[in-house]
């Protein structure tokens, strides 16, 4: 729980419960963008107006029965949904337990879920007439989604990129440019993600009146990690339906990885009112929880605010925001969405670490037994896997987010495994 | 009556707008920025803003950046901060002092406790980037209980429906950020700025600052004759950064050229009188 003197400051923000329906744990957020203590909009006031309108956009795109058709219709004939679900036999008899599933994120066009959300958003953008995208990204999949549906409707897109994963993600860097995206370096701080983030909110502040900002995951102000969340749903709602028809039943654990946690809110916000359904969400343990180099924001680090949200931070004892570390530059950012950190607190969803060298491990197994190559984002679910399934009973089913093909990740993983390619 | 609406009243009997100077505490080095702010109030800083740094100032320039990243390595904390206040009020206990920054260091600090020991060094008001109206209620009540006064910003896009939620409850002043953009970059018109302030003058009382983009004696000035208040931070901080050497160290002349500065800036407010 956060450590403050609650006592004195007052108003509703800290004191009250969650406004969930009746029993469920899907409602949130408040109207406040709060899930419990969690979330908010902590940004700059020439900001606020503009997000306001944001939120009120797509609360009228909600109500408004022509959007979701709308939306549905690019996800079926542009995005390829629905995704399969894939029984992932070999790997299931190499783990020797628990029946494993595949939600194939990965064959999405641009190759993970990340279009999920630049689709919904992008149509929101048009309605709010706005004229310019700009995104930020950390290993290059949002920003190359984003910039997929920027030329699919016309738009000038700026992506910011940390200088260091502009070098070490060079493949994603030339797409966006073939799609007409303007890359730009960013070299402020320790040039990563979480820069990256800082300065595409800084051209947001100097560009709010015709710009919209695609946020790639569940983080950021509200109403953000609500909307991604909301879009990334479609997830978990295909997956409920397809495993049903397989198996006839929901999974017995559902498993994602996470930096910001899309994919994973993704997958689990539809399992959230099961309880038989046991979810897990993995983040990158980098060299070791117990060192300081990983991304494990939920089991090391303590709440705080950054980038408009209230969240689980890696952060120092004065507050400044520290480093994360991962061997996948899409789970490389030191926060995570509210939403996880309320149900981190809640108890309904675990989180649990896995590092770069059992993510390389599992990312090999998967590709040798299944013929697919997984990107190292969810080849940390996958490690998870590795770990529990084995103890699970042969009827039981793991359904699992796979989030993003890796063919980005090939040069990592070679350099990892001192191939020179 | 507290420093800071002593001192405003106190100019509008001269007939003058105020001139507001900004360092980055610890910028380079704890001395160094210590004796510029001992300086400023000579130098002719009216109210001085202290800023602390963090290491992701999502409103700031370049410019403010930096300076932010030097405060860090030289070890800048926000008790070191405080600190510096109380040094500061045992040889002035007139000119106010606004700590201007982001929530989180706050946050870790524990706001009850950060508003006690601020109130205790000497702190008047408190400048938070990242906290909007919306979400106010974390530091006022506390801030407000030990006579710290919140600072609020309005922005170019808060509109007149807007305007009273932003101003509800504020004390102090208003600082006007007078560009959509962060530090130290772009400029306001006269002409914005002409058409800006006297729609705010009409939803408060308090004193208007005008700051974002403000550099020249000129533009302080003319943000001092139109508003109350000019607020110079990026301008004065290019001036520390070019004075140091290729280590990032202070020079023996870093603070008298800081400080000359801030004369300029003051001579040119305190010659457009009202």
């Amino acid at each position: 729980m956060l450590r403050y003197d609650t006592a004195e400051i007052g108003g509703p923000a800290l004191n009250h419960p969650i406004t969930t329906g009746a029993n469920s744990l899907r409602s949130g957020p408040d109207s406040r963008g709060r899930f419990g203590e969690f979330g908010g909009r902590f940004v700059a006031e020439t900001l606020m107006p503009l997000i306001l309108e944001v939120e009120q956009a797509y609360r009228a795109a909600r109500a408004d029965p022509a959007f979701q058709p709308e939306l549905d219709a690019y996800l079926k004939n542009y995005v390829g949904r629905p995704s399969p679900l894939w029984f992932a036999r070999r790997l299931t008899e190499a783990l020797g337990g628990a029946k494993i599933y595949f939600k194939r994120e990965e064959l999405n066009h641009t190759g993970a879920h990340k279009i999920n959300s630049c689709m919904g958003q992008i149509l929101l953008a048009r309605r709010m007439g706005k004229t310019r995208i700009i995104a930020e990204t950390g290993a290059g999949q949002h920003g190359v989604a984003t910039a997929t549906v920027c030329a699919l409707f016309g738009l000038p897109c700026t992506v910011y990129m940390g200088a260091v994963d502009v070098a070490r993600q060079a493949p994603n860097v030339f797409r966006m440019k073939l799609l007409g995206a303007e890359v730009v370096p960013v070299t402020s701080g320790a040039a990563t993600l979480k820069d990256a983030m800082n300065e595409a909110l800084r051209d947001w502040v100097a560009n709010v009146r015709d710009t919209y900002y695609i946020i790639g995951t569940v983080a950021g102000p509200h109403p953000f990690p609500m909307m991604v969340r909301d879009f990334q749903s479609v997830i978990g709602d295909e997956a409920k339906a397809q495993l049903h028809e397989a198996e006839g039943r929901l999974p017995d654990v559902a498993v994602a990885c996470i930096g910001g946690g899309s994919n994973a809110m993704g997958l689990f916000h539809p399992f959230l009112d099961d309880p038989s359904v046991r979810l897990i969400g993995v983040e990158a343990a980098g060299h070791g929880l117990d060192t300081n180099q990983h991304a494990a924001s939920l089991s090391r680090g303590r709440p705080g605010v950054l980038h408009g949200n209230r969240t689980y931070l890696l952060q120092d004892e004065n507050g400044q925001i520290q480093e994360a570390h991962s061997i996948s530059a899409g789970l490389d950012y030191p926060g995570i969405g509210p939403e996880h950190s309320w149900l981190h607190e809640v108890g309904r969803v675990e989180y649990v670490g896995a590092t770069d060298n059992e993510a390389l491990e599992a990312f090999q197994l998967c590709t040798r037994t299944e013929g697919i190559i997984p990107a190292l984002e969810p080849a940390h679910a996958l490690a998870h896997i590795g770990k529990i399934a084995p103890g699970m009973g042969k009827d039981q089913i793991i359904l699992m987010n796979l989030s993003g093909r890796g063919d980005k990740d090939i040069f990592t993983v070679a350099e990892a495994l001192g191939v020179k390619l | 009556m507290s420093r800071i609406a002593a001192r405003f009243a106190a100019l509008k009997a001269e007939g003058r707008g105020a001139l507001i100077t900004f360092l980055e505490a610890w910028d380079p080095d704890a001395a160094t920025s210590m004796a510029i702010l001992r300086g400023m109030p000579a130098a002719g800083a009216d109210l001085i803003e202290i800023g602390c740094a963090f290491t992701d100032p999502m409103a700031d320039g370049p410019t403010v950046q930096l300076a932010g990243g030097r405060a860090l390595a030289a070890g800048a904390t926000l008790a070191r901060t405080l600190a510096m206040v109380r040094e500061f009020r045992r040889e002035d206990d007139a000119t106010p002092i606004v700590l201007m920054g982001y929530l989180n260091p706050i946050l870790s600090y524990d706001p009850v406790r950060f508003c006690t020991d601020a109130a205790a060094a000497g702190v008047d008001g408190l400048i938070v980037v990242d906290l909007p109206t919306e979400e106010a209620d974390l530091l006022v009540p506390p801030a407000r209980a030990r006579g710290i006064d919140v600072i609020r910003l309005v922005a170019p896009t808060t509109d007149d429906a807007r305007l009273p939620l932003v101003l509800e409850g504020s004390s102090g002043f208003i600082y006007y950020v007078s560009i959509t953009g962060i530090t130290g970059t772009r400029t306001a018109s006269g002409a914005e700025l002409a058409a800006a302030i006297p729609r705010i003058r009409k939803a408060t009382d308090l004193p208007i600052a005008v700051g974002f983009g403000v550099r020249s004696p000129a533009q302080a000035a003319e943000a001092a004759r139109t508003a109350d208040a000019a607020v110079v931070a990026s301008a004065l901080i290019d001036t520390l950064a070019g004075s140091l050497d290729d280590q990032g160290r202070a020079r023996p002349d870093t603070v008298r050229l800081v400080l000359d500065q801030v004369r300029m800036l003051a001579d040119g407010v305190r010659e457009a009188r009202k």
